[in-house]
């Protein structure tokens, strides 16, 4: 677990989807609505990768594997890496890069709004992901600041659910995930013996 | 001398006589199944023999636009009866059993009658027709269909003077389509047109695709093609067609009425709750393109809607 090369092996597997979206690319083989695809690859990674960052508090916890602290930050920046991606699919291959529109766009369409929300929110924890800024910030305010992919996740579900027709299946299973994953918090949270305050 | 007693069996009373007929099949099954399952085979290899259509008429009603190409239009299907995934439904779909098949045209008709799919085919010659199709969900694709028009099943039947709409319902079963449960939509699937929408030379009748019959996933052995509607209008696989004199449910309006009204023609000046109309990305293109009021068929449909407010009317 404290090997250098299985941090180098977990950036490879972050980079493989989009070495698989190349390969497919490549191979001219994105499906009978290449964009759609390329939309659908990008927006879906990211949710796992969110939902994967959420996760390895608990597990660590759960599991007793204290070290997988060293993978969050990587997990959480390969998410906003991939959000990226899937906004700039969105911008690029359905607006045509007119920001104008795109925030016509942001301010109709509530799946969009929503989309819009998880990706912003998530802006300021990948810039303050250092290990510079968490001492500017201090342990405390920085902890506060990130508790910010609470919403980010909840908002990144709803964008899904809002944009299926008719079968929820995937945007519930993200929902009951990323549910789970809070309702741990909150219970942990609840267990943990208040702090005691100087008197 | 010692004569061996026969015992009576003979081979074919061993292995049931289907699975010895196929011997050479299923040992050469054998390691393709070992490596792949079903999944992975190619859908080409299990796909039945489709009919080849000759002395097709070229269709007036065709539009210009290149079509695109058979795989495009048969790997990217909407047909939540075999799954909501559209990459998977030719796939789900292959072995969809289509034969023998009939089509009832019944209610407020003077010659209720039963059609099988041969019948079907020979009421009027077979003709190619080009035509652009649109989905509600934003896609577009333009498809040689092979049909002929809706009016000539219906005038078969000869509508009653009663009879103003057309409610038309697919083929549902469970055992064929078991991922029908998660589609999140009723079934089976029903779909209607006012008569005078039905009657439209542009309304047909369709049973084939590229010169050959249509395959499962495009709605074998045959569905409605309604051009200047959003895709969902064009109901797949169809059993029976009633004449009433009210208007009849339609599945996704049952559904979801407020996203997908009765109308439902393709209007970029009306946009979906959730989604705009307003353009389309047409299968094989990599720019968006504008979406055309009735998808560019307007010279010849708009008359129908004369006097109604198409905002409303959705």
């Amino acid at each position: 677990m404290r090997s250098r090369w299985i941090k180098v092996a977990v950036f490879a597997l972050g980079l493989a989807p989009l070495a698989w979206m190349g390969w497919r690319t490549w191979n001219r083989d994105l499906t009978a609505n290449p964009v759609e695809y390329l939309q659908h690859f990008t927006g879906n990674w990211t949710l796992r990768l969110i939902v994967a960052t959420l996760a390895v508090t608990p597990l660590r916890k759960l599991l007793r594997l204290p070290a997988l602290i060293r993978f969050r930050r990587m997990v959480g920046l390969f998410a906003f890496f991939y959000g990226c991606l899937h906004f700039t699919t969105y911008l690029w291959l359905d607006k045509d890069f007119e920001l104008r529109e795109m925030l016509k766009d942001v301010g109709k369409r509530p799946f969009i709004t929503a989309g819009f929300a998880a990706l912003l929110l998530m802006a300021p924890l990948a810039v303050t992901s250092t290990a510079g800024w968490i001492r500017r910030l201090g342990g405390k305010r920085w902890q506060l600041l990130h508790r910010l992919v609470y919403l980010s996740a909840t908002a990144a579900v709803v964008h899904y659910y809002w944009l299926v027709k008719s079968d929820v299946r995937l945007p519930l299973l993200y929902a009951t995930l990323v549910a789970l994953l809070l309702a741990y918090r909150l219970i942990a949270a609840s267990r943990r013996p208040a702090p005691r305050t100087a008197r | 001398m010692l004569v061996k007693k026969s015992s009576g069996l003979r081979y074919s009373d061993i292995t049931p006589r289907q699975v010895y007929l196929e011997r050479r099949k299923f040992l050469a099954s054998l390691p393709a199944a070992f490596l792949a399952g079903r999944e992975l085979l190619s859908p080409s290899a299990r796909a039945r023999a489709a009919t080849r259509f000759d002395r097709l008429a070229k269709s007036p009603l065709s539009v210009s636009d290149p079509p695109s190409s058979l795989k495009d239009i048969t790997h990217y299907n909407n047909f939540y009866e075999f799954t909501t995934a559209k990459e998977a439904v030719a796939d789900q779909a292959a072995e969809f059993r289509t034969s023998p098949w009939t089509v009832s045209v019944e209610g407020l008709v003077k010659q209720p009658r039963t059609f099988s799919m041969d019948e079907i085919l020979k009421l009027a010659p077979l003709e190619e027709r080009i035509s652009r199709h649109r989905c509600v969900e934003g896609w577009s694709m333009v498809a040689p269909w092979i049909g002929y028009s809706l009016s000539v099943l219906l005038n078969q039947a000869q509508p009653t003077g009663k009879a103003r709409y057309v409610a038309f319902q697919s083929y549902f079963d469970k055992s064929q389509m078991p991922h029908a449960a998660y589609a999140g939509i009723p079934f089976p699937y029903v779909e209607g047109l006012r008569l005078d929408e039905a009657m439209h030379p542009l309304a047909m009748l369709c049973v084939g695709l590229y010169g050959e019959s249509l395959p499962p996933q495009d709605g074998a052995p045959l569905r409605v093609v309604v051009p200047w509607k959003y895709g969902f209008k064009g109901i797949k696989s169809i059993v029976k067609v009633r004449l009433v004199d009210e208007q009849p449910p339609t599945t996704w309006n049952l559904a979801n009425a407020r996203e997908y009204g009765f109308y439902s023609n393709v209007n970029p000046a009306v946009d979906h709750p959730r989604w705009s109309q307003a353009t389309e990305h047409r299968l094989g293109e990599f720019r968006r393109r504008p979406t055309l009021p009735f998808n560019g068929y307007g010279d010849r449909v708009a008359a129908l809607y004369q006097g109604m407010d198409l905002r409303k009317n959705y």
